[in-house]
């Protein structure tokens, strides 16, 4: 069985697993990485979204193998110590959260959009496709706003 | 305190290290009210000896009184008092402690699956005690049989039924904490004052609760323990963040998968039908996969364990089963339809001689889809079981995880753990059962989870249903209003029949289905003669009670024919509304989203507003929503308007996360997401084909209002559904001309 080398959260990490794996296991199962959720499996919840390369990506439809010698950041490793990223404070300041499965993937999304665009628009913040049963959007794109205003 | 003071603590003697030292009355706060009809303000609180401060609230009659001590169903005017009634005559309720490193413990015996009860009830202790905020930690009990029927989190009614009895002990604990610094000052208990987990004296010296925590399990108190008069809250009433945002926004929150427990990753084939059992299976390919460790027959399925996840899942896909199907092969929408239109009872009033408006309904299946599926994590021994499971009625699923491990239930420990929403789906425990089953026949722990797949194909759901409604008008006024519905059986086996039992319903009289629909359903506006009746065909799906039970569907109807009868008699249907409510408050709530939404303001072709209301759970809600039906495929609620009066509201920032989820709730189910059947089998499989809506299909705002206290705390949970889909409801049949008949309109 192969290894694979990826930074996790800043951290170099070397796991043994067969190529197709998907992450998401990988980092639950082997890793004891827990932040990132499992709601579908194939892509479509998005609640395990996390960054690759700072990119948002879903890790239950990705393989270990893609993952080899780049930069994995999940929910766990958004915050600089204690220091929560704007997008975090923001989610506490607007009390986002109802049962709070899939905001790690929403944060992890809404951190990336602002990563490639400061400031987004209504417009764009509707491109986030993430679930959220609970039905927390309204308070989402409020907290979007509010951490694209806190730079 | 007189004879209302328990004096043999036997119920409490069970939990041998606590037990019970009862105060001679100076924690009895409220002991002496009138005889409410409702007596959920005969609470005491009782101290616990223990090396902290340590409280219970139980009822006044514990150990002296039992269930006869419940008062009559006539006492009974909806299904909150129900269930309200139910919370009374068992051990006690809530403990409270107060730690000598300055913590408040609160253990709830609820479940936590996104509705707020845990900061809600934390806001509630942290204002009787005028404790710091950030200081108070709730925890959720496990199972406690002791309970009975009293650990069912449902029905909205956590908050109603647990405020007094929290506030009680807080308010006590506290006088306990002033008398023992007092005592260690030398000073009159009156004298001092108490402020962020400190006590005050009036020359200013300052004592932490934790510094008094162990002297005040041992004092008598010497002020007054009543909880405050509302005019002193400075806690209850003001928008609070919820107590563990920070846990969940960094990824901390743990929901059962996440926990540090031993357990293999397990998963289970399941029969392509509803229902659908294995006839043979050959598990030579699958047992030879890399990382699998077991593979097990079980009643639901085959259950495969292995090292990860991703090996389970592929083992299990390389498993050659043969299934029987299940009894509901030959059926389909088409057939399930035709059944429940050929079951609606018939309309018994003649129409009087005056116009008829009679028009049909039909609602598709509904599952609850929590974004966290099922899991659980079991570890069943040769002589006892521990499970780990976000259980909303936590007791009964022990029952029956011991019956089906043959294991005395008191051999079963189930923990309650966080729980990534519910909506009605968690109160039952098919997962807790099949994966203690896994745990024994695999001889090891382990962690199951349903797939997506599984969750919407094999899960519970809410029952299709049809609907016919005729109402009769002579000269603009209506004479009569006759609801008649068929569905199938919701299954009401989680213990909340038990729980209606022993308020002293009979179920065995109507059942539990006709009992809880005749205590939730009543049609809130004077339409004449107004009668509503269900009939139930038994066709065998696994149904469930789902946000709001039936009204979910018969109020929904009833929203959407008071807006119909409305536009045959060319009226106003705010206006219609507005004079037929039998209730202030509700027009209230109405006049207050007419208001802020402007109804009526002008609005271009193809768009238009919608209104409705409900009334449930003690508490009343109007909703108005504004909806863009331009592009015909794809209509999009473009704004939210809420106004809410739940009596009182502990936490108005939970109550409108509640209102803003519940509206998205609503537009999903009435617009676009639900289940179709298809020779006795689910079609859908994820939230690809389960179309619950996106950020892009849901208004920018939804704006709430949280009306001011009118009274105790009702419940807001479910409380929005019926008025949020009707209002969506409502505004489609308006923006398009078109009156919906069919939900989800998308078919």
């Amino acid at each position: 069985v192969p290894t694979y080398t990826f930074v996790l959260n800043g951290t170099v990490t070397t796991v043994t697993a067969a190529a197709d794996e998907a992450l998401l296991w990988v980092l639950r199962d082997r890793l004891g990485v827990t932040g990132p959720k499992y709601g579908c499996g194939v892509g479509v919840c998005k609640s395990c979204t996390s960054h690759l390369d700072g990119a948002a990506f879903n890790p239950c439809i990705t393989p270990v193998a893609e993952c080899a010698g780049r930069t994995v950041t999940t929910i766990e490793g958004l915050a600089d110590g204690e220091v929560l990223h704007p997008v975090q404070q923001a989610w506490i300041d607007e009390d986002v959260a109802q049962c709070g499965f899939c905001q790690p993937g929403q944060i992890m999304a809404a951190a990336a959009l602002l990563a490639a665009k400061p400031s987004p628009s209504d417009a764009d913040i509707d491109s986030l496709d993430n679930v959220c049963r609970c039905g927390t959007y309204a308070r989402i794109r409020r907290a979007i706003h509010r951490a694209a205003d806190a730079g | 305190m007189g004879d209302s003071v328990p004096t043999t603590p036997e119920i409490h003697a069970e939990r041998s290290i606590r037990l019970a030292v009862f105060a001679a009355g100076h924690d009895a706060a409220v002991a002496h009210d009138p005889p409410a009809p409702i007596t959920r303000r005969r609470m005491l609180a009782y101290l616990v000896t223990a090396p902290t401060l340590t409280m219970v609230a139980a009822p006044a009659a514990l150990g002296t009184r039992r269930a006869g001590a419940s008062p009559g169903v006539a006492d009974v005017v909806d299904l909150s008092d129900a269930l309200t009634l139910a919370v009374l005559p068992t051990a006690y309720l809530l403990r409270l402690e107060v730690t000598p490193d300055d913590r408040v413990l609160v253990y709830l015996p609820r479940a936590e699956v996104g509705q707020g009860i845990t900061t809600a009830m934390g806001v509630v202790a942290a204002e009787e005690l005028d404790a710091r905020l950030a200081a108070v930690e709730v925890r959720l009990e496990d199972a406690r049989p002791e309970l009975l029927w009293n650990q069912l989190t449902g029905g909205s009614n956590s908050v109603h039924a647990l405020y007094e009895p929290m506030r009680t002990v807080a308010a006590a604990a506290r006088a306990r904490l002033v008398t023992a610094a007092a005592d260690r000052w030398g000073l009159s208990a009156g004298s001092l004052r108490t402020e962020e987990s400190t006590v005050v004296a009036p020359d200013g010296r300052r004592l932490t609760y934790g510094e008094l925590a162990e002297a005040a399990a041992t004092v008598a108190p010497r002020v007054a323990s009543t909880p405050k008069a509302p005019t002193g809250f400075t806690k209850i009433g003001r928008p609070t963040t919820r107590l563990d945002a920070r846990d969940i926004v960094t990824g901390r929150a743990r929901y059962a998968l996440d926990l540090d427990v031993p357990g293999v990753p397990t998963v289970v084939a399941r029969a392509p039908t509803i229902g659908g059992t294995v006839r043979s299976f050959d598990a030579a390919t699958a047992r030879s996969m890399p990382g699998v460790l077991g593979i097990a027959a079980l009643p639901s399925g085959v259950a495969v364990a292995a090292e990860t996840f991703g090996h389970a899942l592929a083992a299990r896909d390389a498993l050659r089963i043969t299934w029987d199907p299940g009894p509901n092969a030959g059926r389909s929408d088409a057939t399930i339809a035709a059944e429940l239109r050929a079951a609606v009872p018939p309309f018994v009033l003649p129409p009087l001689g005056a116009s008829t408006i009679e028009r049909s309904f039909d609602f598709a299946f509904a599952p609850h889809a929590p974004l966290e599926t099922l899991t659980c994590v079991a570890d069943v021994r040769s002589d006892r079981a521990e499970l780990w499971y976000g259980a909303k009625s936590p007791i009964v699923a022990c029952q029956h995880v011991a019956a089906a491990i043959g294991m005395p239930a008191d051999r079963v420990v189930l923990h309650v753990v966080r729980a990534g929403g519910s909506f009605g789906h968690r109160l039952f425990y098919e997962p807790a059962i099949e994966a203690a089953l896994a745990s024994k026949a695999l001889r090891r722990p382990v962690k199951l989870l349903w797939t997506r797949t599984d969750d919407l194909r094999h899960g519970r759901m809410r029952p299709a249903s049809h609907h016919v409604v005729r109402a009769t008008q002579l000269l603009g006024k209506i004479l009569t209003y006759e609801h008649r519905q068929a569905t199938l059986p919701v299954d009401f086996s989680h213990g909340l029949g038990e729980a209606l039992s022993a308020a002293g319903f009979s179920l065995l009289a109507r059942g539990a289905t006709q009992t809880v629909f005749q205590l939730s359903q009543r049609v809130p506006y004077d339409l004449g003669v107004a009668t509503q009746l269900l009939a139930e065909v038994a066709i065998p799906f696994p149904t469930g009670s789902w946000r709001s039970i039936y009204s979910g569907q018969t109020a929904v109807v009833n929203e959407v024919m008071v807006d119909e009868i409305a536009r045959v008699q060319r009226r106003d249907p705010l206006a219609f509304r507005r004079q037929r409510l039998t209730s202030a408050r509700t027009r209230a709530v109405l006049d207050e989203v007419a208001r802020l939404g402007s109804w009526g303001r002008p609005m271009a072709p193809g768009t238009a507003q919608g209104v409705a209301i409900h009334e449930e759970y003690k508490s009343v809600v109007a909703y108005l929503v504004e909806i863009d039906c331009r592009d015909a495929a794809r209509p999009r609620v473009t704004r939210g308007v809420c106004a809410v009066d739940v009596g009182r509201a502990v936490n108005p920032r939970g109550v409108e996360a509640q209102m803003q989820g519940v509206l998205v709730d609503g537009l999903s189910m009435t617009l676009q997401a639900g289940l179709h059947i298809d020779g006795g089998a689910v079609r859908e499989a994820s939230y690809a084909d389960y179309r619950v809506a996106r950020m892009a299909e849901t208004p920018p705002d939804i704006q709430v209002r949280v009306m001011p206290p009118t009274g105790e705390p009702g419940g807001a949970g479910e409380l929005g559904y019926p008025a949020a889909a009707a209002a969506v409801a409502n505004a489609y049949a308006r923006a398009t001309g078109s009156l919906p008949r069919r939900f989800p309109i998308a078919g």
